[in-house]
């Protein structure tokens, strides 16, 4: 525990941990705000550099581990490997932006909040790079009851039966992980460590249940149908700083799980339970954008269409191929982008019109040009237009899943067509059209505003147009991954 | 054996101070230094320093473990002192005959602590059992203390009477009262000692209130003043525990497959009584009481499945559990309204302890980062370990989810609710009271990223 700080991960972990602490003792708004951006970028700036280090020749400094528990042989190991690199730095980027976002006065206690936002942040860096199971499932925890108050205490007016079902959804889930990580514990040589997991004694029909466990903690956490019941209300209720963070970072903890913890571990309890999450993803990509559809609120709207964009990873994970699996760990950064996004565009309407209703909206592009234009990048983003970051994870996905077969290729197409139906109608409703009551002197964005969609929409080019870099970093550790699963 | 000694001359001691200075002040403080003198002199002897040495022919024999959970107890029992010392004062019209009494239930304790043979079994749990039913009935203008003193009377005796019989029936059977004696022998279980051991499995389900020998424990645990309720549900549940385990391990240990299935049964009926029940609740008193009998099922969990790890974990689970009770009972003591709508507003009045008592509530809920969770995780691991009936670490983990539900709630009303009157805030916590409780929330939280701290003394 005592850490030496010449590694990545240990900063990683440590950074928004101090920045927490910190931010708790602040008095002034400004101050607290102050803190946790600083601390997010030093965090961001860590993972930056960790780019340039990717080769084997600096493992020492992408690899840390230090006893905890020796009666328990279980220590804090971290690892940044290819696929925790992503989603580090989805996290890192992400959270310096969510709160530059944040406008001034908006929330009571404001030192509490940044304070939880940052340890949300650890528990996320900590879940994402942990290569112990009983580290992995702390962090798991950790970036579970930060959310928790986050919600329960800034969110709307139903929030505390919203906030409370989704946390015990996500307690109970994580519960049955804990009984199968126990159980692995069990079979090992008396270790926590992936490696032991990963090699672990288990017969097959062992496997086939572990699998249920591990898979309940991991399809809640998505969420995936039909688990997917506590996602609306949450992300409704709860602050939309906190929604952000919950939709563009949390959700691929469930995902990340499926790739490390699961598919990997438990290979032929994957393969024996392949076709039962096949038809779930494809049934619930259908359900939540025929339901998307039929929203009149935007953010139950992105909710819905964001359990569409999982169900789809979901999908493609679990075809076993390398280019899907690849291409879902792209996904998951840039749906994690293109989400954050959109909920800041919501969140500026809601701001100014106190609204998110459509019927109530409309005509936004003649009072904001600025903005509308940010938003259909965002939403051709999220309808996955070629040149944007969204169209290389899902042709990758979607080639992946013909490979598997065609037909569930076809049955998954639809999602992406009703997809670009309840997105550019939503944009049609909302900013185009007469101007309505509502929206009668609403104002463009700011510069600040500017400067994140700035940042957002570079990122999405960017990655949309030279994905190069990202996928070689991520073919290594998701081949391994896949691996283990060819030849059974 | 010093913390015996040291125990019984306080309790004489504090009997007749209420004689030479009627401060209630004082009596207070002298407690406290007895708590301090037992728990040193216990650690004394732990660390090789007998005051006496006395043959007992074997009846009593301490080794580390025991050391460390009279440790744990009187360690428990120094902070219940210091947190709730101001409500034993008004509670009690002489508040060192209460002091004393609870001295002397401290004595029984470390009686349990090394017995090795079932009459000091039975002198132990006696001698803890007295002092408690005068306990429960101190509040006597109170009807409700009065009948939880007599309902609890009454059916103390009555799983006296069932011990009893019991070690009536193993004496029959192996003539002898040392649990090695018992023990030994064939792994048959013979028809006497069949009968024995379920009427003391029956007797020390009783004591700590497992189902389906809990009936007592709710309208006691709610009738008694607060700081008595308090003192029963953890300090004493872990002491029973202590002798149930000792018990089992030490007589029943060779025949552990013969009576495993009914402590299964025992343990699958606590934890669903008690966790289903309590979500019922509306006063946070009752649901405590509840709270400590789920919380019974998963340490009866460690008596099923009765190895190092189950050894081991009960003793972190005494502490755990202790600590966060011990520092929830206080507050509940200071609110004189036990509903849950008295927390509305809590967090905001009273910001550092609402926070201590936030950490409590996720200790006992099992949440990680708290003692609570490690306390569960080694009881888990115990079973699962122990290699048969998967279903019940199954079962507890969904009661465990389920206790979330009640726990939270007191969360939620603390943080999440506004308060219509100022009435939360009228509530006055001393300087030295939060100094306390920052204390527990700090052992709770130590506890839950190391907990090695404690587990490597055992």
């Amino acid at each position: 525990m005592y850490a030496a700080f010449d590694n990545f991960p240990a900063l990683l972990i440590w950074l928004p941990l101090v920045g927490a602490l910190l931010s708790f003792f602040m008095r002034s708004e400004t101050a607290a705000k102050n803190v946790a951006v600083l601390f997010s970028l030093l965090a961001l700036g860590v993972v930056g550099s960790s780019l340039l280090y990717v080769d084997s020749k600096y493992q020492a400094l992408n690899q840390v581990s230090y006893v905890w528990l020796p009666g328990l042989e279980s220590s804090f190991a971290f690892i940044l490997d290819g696929l925790t690199r992503t989603l580090c730095l989805l996290t890192a980027v992400s959270f310096p932006l969510i709160f530059l976002f944040i406008p001034v006065g908006k929330y009571k206690q404001p030192h509490v909040f940044y304070g939880l936002m940052m340890l949300t942040q650890c528990g996320l860096m900590g879940v994402f790079m942990a290569t112990d199971a009983l580290v992995f499932y702390l962090f798991w925890e950790l970036a579970l009851i930060p959310v928790y108050f986050l919600s329960s205490i800034w969110g709307g007016e139903k929030r505390i039966r919203a906030t409370f079902k989704f946390f015990i959804y996500t307690f109970v889930g994580s519960l049955f992980m804990l009984i199968g990580i126990i159980y692995i514990y069990l079979k090992t040589s008396g270790s926590f460590n992936l490696i032991n997991f990963y090699n672990a004694a288990l017969t097959h029909q062992e496997e086939g249940w572990l699998f249920a466990l591990f898979f309940l903690a991991f399809a809640i956490k998505m969420p995936l149908f039909p688990f997917h019941t506590w996602q609306p209300d949450a992300y409704e209720q709860s602050p939309t700083p906190v929604t952000m963070v919950l939709s563009g970072i949390m959700v691929k903890m469930g995902l990340f799980g499926l790739m490390r913890w699961l598919i990997a571990m438990l290979p032929h309890g994957a393969k024996a339970h392949q076709t039962m999450v096949v038809v779930l993803a494809v049934i619930g990509m259908i359900y939540a954008s025929l339901i998307a559809m039929r929203q009149d609120n935007i953010k139950r709207l992105i909710a819905y269409s964001s359990i569409a964009h999982i169900g789809l990873m979901a999908l493609g994970i679990f075809t076993f191929q390398q280019v899907a699996v690849t291409g879902v760990v792209i996904q998951m950064f840039t749906h994690g982008v293109n989400v954050v996004a959109l909920w800041m565009v919501a969140d500026l309407i809601e701001r100014q019109t106190g609204t998110l209703s459509m019927s109530a909206l409309g005509g936004i592009a003649k009072k904001a040009p600025n903005l509308a234009i940010f938003m259909l990048v965002f939403a051709f983003a999220n309808i996955a237009l070629p040149l944007t970051n969204a169209f290389v994870g899902e042709f990758m996905i979607f080639s992946g899943v013909y490979a598997m077969s065609p037909w569930w290729a076809a049955a998954a197409g639809i999602s992406i067509i009703l997809s670009a139906v309840y997105t550019l109608n939503m944009v049609k409703n909302v900013f185009y059209g007469e101007a309505a009551a509502a929206v009668q002197g609403f104002m463009d964005i700011r510069p600040l505003q500017s400067f994140v969609f700035v940042v957002l929409t570079v990122l999405i080019f960017f990655v949309g147009v030279y994905p190069g870099p990202f996928l070689s970093m991520i073919a290594e550790t998701v081949s391994l991954i896949v691996n283990k699963l060819t030849g059974i | 054996m010093n913390s015996i000694l040291v125990s019984v001359l306080w309790g004489i001691l504090l009997m007749y101070a209420g004689f030479l200075t009627k401060n209630k002040r004082s009596i207070s403080v002298l407690a406290v230094v007895g708590a301090v003198a037992v728990l040193s002199a216990n650690a004394l002897e732990y660390m090789g320093l007998s005051f006496f040495d006395i043959d007992t022919k074997g009846m009593l024999f301490y080794n580390p473990y025991s050391y460390i959970f009279l440790v744990v107890i009187h360690a428990s029992l120094l902070l219940y002192f210091l947190l709730s010392g101001t409500e034993v004062e008004e509670t009690a019209a002489t508040p060192s005959d209460h002091y004393a009494l609870i001295f002397f239930v401290a004595s029984g304790i470390s009686i349990i602590a090394g017995f090795k043979s079932l009459l000091m079994l039975f002198l132990g749990i006696e001698i803890i059992s007295i002092p408690l039913y005068v306990l429960a009935g101190s509040d006597k203008s109170n009807l409700k203390s009065n009948e939880a003193a007599l309902k609890y009377f009454l059916m103390g005796a009555f799983s006296t009477g069932l011990m009893l019989m019991g070690i009536a029936f193993l004496y029959g059977d192996s003539g002898t009262f040392y649990l090695e004696g018992i023990n030994m022998g064939a792994t048959e279980m013979s028809p006497l000692k069949a009968i024995g051991g379920v009427l003391i499995l029956a007797s020390m389900a009783f004591k700590v209130s497992a189902a389906p020998f809990h009936f007592w424990t709710p309208d006691v645990y709610d009738g008694s003043p607060t700081v008595f309720t308090s003192f029963m549900a953890t300090i004493v549940k872990s002491a029973a525990f202590f002798a149930f385990i000792k018990l089992f391990e030490g007589a029943f240990g060779k025949i552990q497959g013969q009576w495993q299935v009914l402590l299964a049964v025992i343990t699958a009926l606590t934890l669903i009584v008690g966790n289903i029940t309590a979500v019922f609740q509306q006063s946070v008193k009752r649901m405590l009481s509840y709270s400590s009998i789920a919380q019974a099922g998963f340490m009866v969990m460690g008596i099923f499945a009765m190895n190092l790890m189950a050894k081991q974990g009960l003793v972190l689970y005494f502490a755990a559990y202790s600590v966060a009770s011990i520092a929830i009972f206080a507050v509940l003591a200071k609110l004189k309204d036990h509903s849950v709508d008295a927390f509305n507003g809590f967090a905001k009045a009273h910001p550092l302890v609402a926070a201590v008592v936030l950490i409590c509530l996720l200790s006992l809920a099992g949440v990680p980062l708290t003692a609570g969770f490690f306390a569960k995780y080694y009881m888990l691991v115990a079973v699962l370990k122990n290699g048969t009936m998967y279903w019940l670490p199954v079962l507890a983990i969904v009661c465990a989810a389920v206790s979330v539900y009640y726990y939270f709630r007191v969360i939620q009303a603390m943080y999440f609710k506004e308060t219509e009157a100022g009435s939360v805030a009228e509530i006055q916590f001393s300087s030295s009271f939060k100094v306390i409780m920052v204390v527990c929330a700090l052992l709770i939280i130590g506890l839950g990223i190391h907990p090695d701290w404690l587990m490597d003394l055992l």
